[in-house]
């Protein structure tokens, strides 16, 4: 990775136009060639420094529904309960996290009630109790990773 | 949202084509044109569907090893100003407010700083601390040890898988 990547990676962490040309105009703003921007990016995409170039989509206004929830796991269970809690499809991420409240994990489902039930299902599975803990209100955060 | 919105939604979930004229490239595959592509796209960002176009950087790949979650319990009546001034602080990468889970969970404000290594994180969050004015507040950082399962969230939409949803 050099400097053009992180421009290019810090660049597109805003966001990318939505016109005929799109490439040609970032590379623009960067100077550079759309050929070479095109490059970089497969580049980029193809070693995993980028995991994904596309849209983020917005849960709730989809009509989904998107919690995060953390569970008390007792130590000698943490890989028995992991390998429940990941074998759900609607579980996004799962974090081990130095706490009492060990596990944090995202769940996306396509209804609310769809949540319920899959919060339900994980502490009848697991025999613990689901911590859930909604988002109420969003921050929002302008700059992303600052890659440098 | 019609049908072909979410045919153009199922179309880019995965990444858009990286060649001189994407738009054009998934208007053929979904036998739509070009400018229909780009006007409902500009619509669907402009409702907030899509929240945005870009990329989604692999942390660890880039080096940002230490991932904290920091939780801070602040009043109601004050919580909303603490998490405007978290959310302009440029390390930051996510803020929420949460309910608590009393009496074992009594914090309801949430960030994330994604960091080099441990140390320049807790330097990170004194500076926030100071700079938000936040030293009252009871907090605690859960550093990451794993990460068991990282993706998209797979959502089903009208019996149509979408990945890439950002809380």
């Amino acid at each position: 990775m050099d400097k053009l990547d992180k421009a290019i990676i810090n660049y597109l962490q805003e966001d990318f136009p939505v016109c005929e040309h799109p490439y040609r105009q970032v590379a623009e703003q960067l100077g550079i060639s759309e050929q070479v921007l095109l490059q970089r990016l497969d580049a980029l995409l193809s070693s995993g420094v980028l995991s994904r170039f596309g849209p983020l989509f917005h849960a709730e206004k989809m009509g989904g529904a998107l919690t995060l929830a953390a569970l008390k796991v007792p130590e000698h269970r943490f890989d028995e309960v992991a390998g429940i809690v990941n074998s759900f499809a609607e579980v996004a991420h799962n974090y081990q996290r130095q706490h009492e409240l060990n596990m944090w994990f995202v769940l996306a489902t396509e209804t609310i009630e769809q949540m319920e039930y899959s919060l339900r299902e994980i502490e009848r599975k697991t025999g613990l109790p689901v911590y859930n803990m909604p988002k109420i209100q969003e921050y929002f955060v302008g700059l992303r990773l600052e890659v440098g | 949202m019609d049908e072909t919105d979410f045919r153009l939604l199922e179309a880019i979930q995965n990444g858009l084509p990286i060649c001189s004229r994407p738009y054009e490239t998934i208007a053929r595959q979904l036998s739509l044109n070009e400018a229909e592509v780009i006007e409902r796209l500009q619509y669907l960002k402009m409702t907030g569907l899509i929240k945005r176009l870009g990329v989604i950087v692999n942390h660890r790949k880039l080096g940002f090893t230490a991932n904290a979650m920091i939780v801070w319990d602040v009043p109601k009546n004050r919580v909303d100003e603490a998490g405007h001034r978290i959310s302009r602080m440029s390390f930051v990468s996510l803020c929420y407010q949460r309910p608590r889970q009393l009496p074992e969970w009594p914090y309801n404000l949430y960030c994330m700083i994604h960091g080099k290594n441990k140390q320049r994180v807790l330097q990170q969050l004194d500076e926030l601390i100071e700079h938000c004015d936040l030293s009252q507040y009871p907090c605690e950082i859960l550093f990451s040890k794993r990460c068991f399962k990282q993706r998209g969230a797979v959502y089903k939409l009208l019996s149509k898988q979408v990945a890439g949803i950002d809380g």
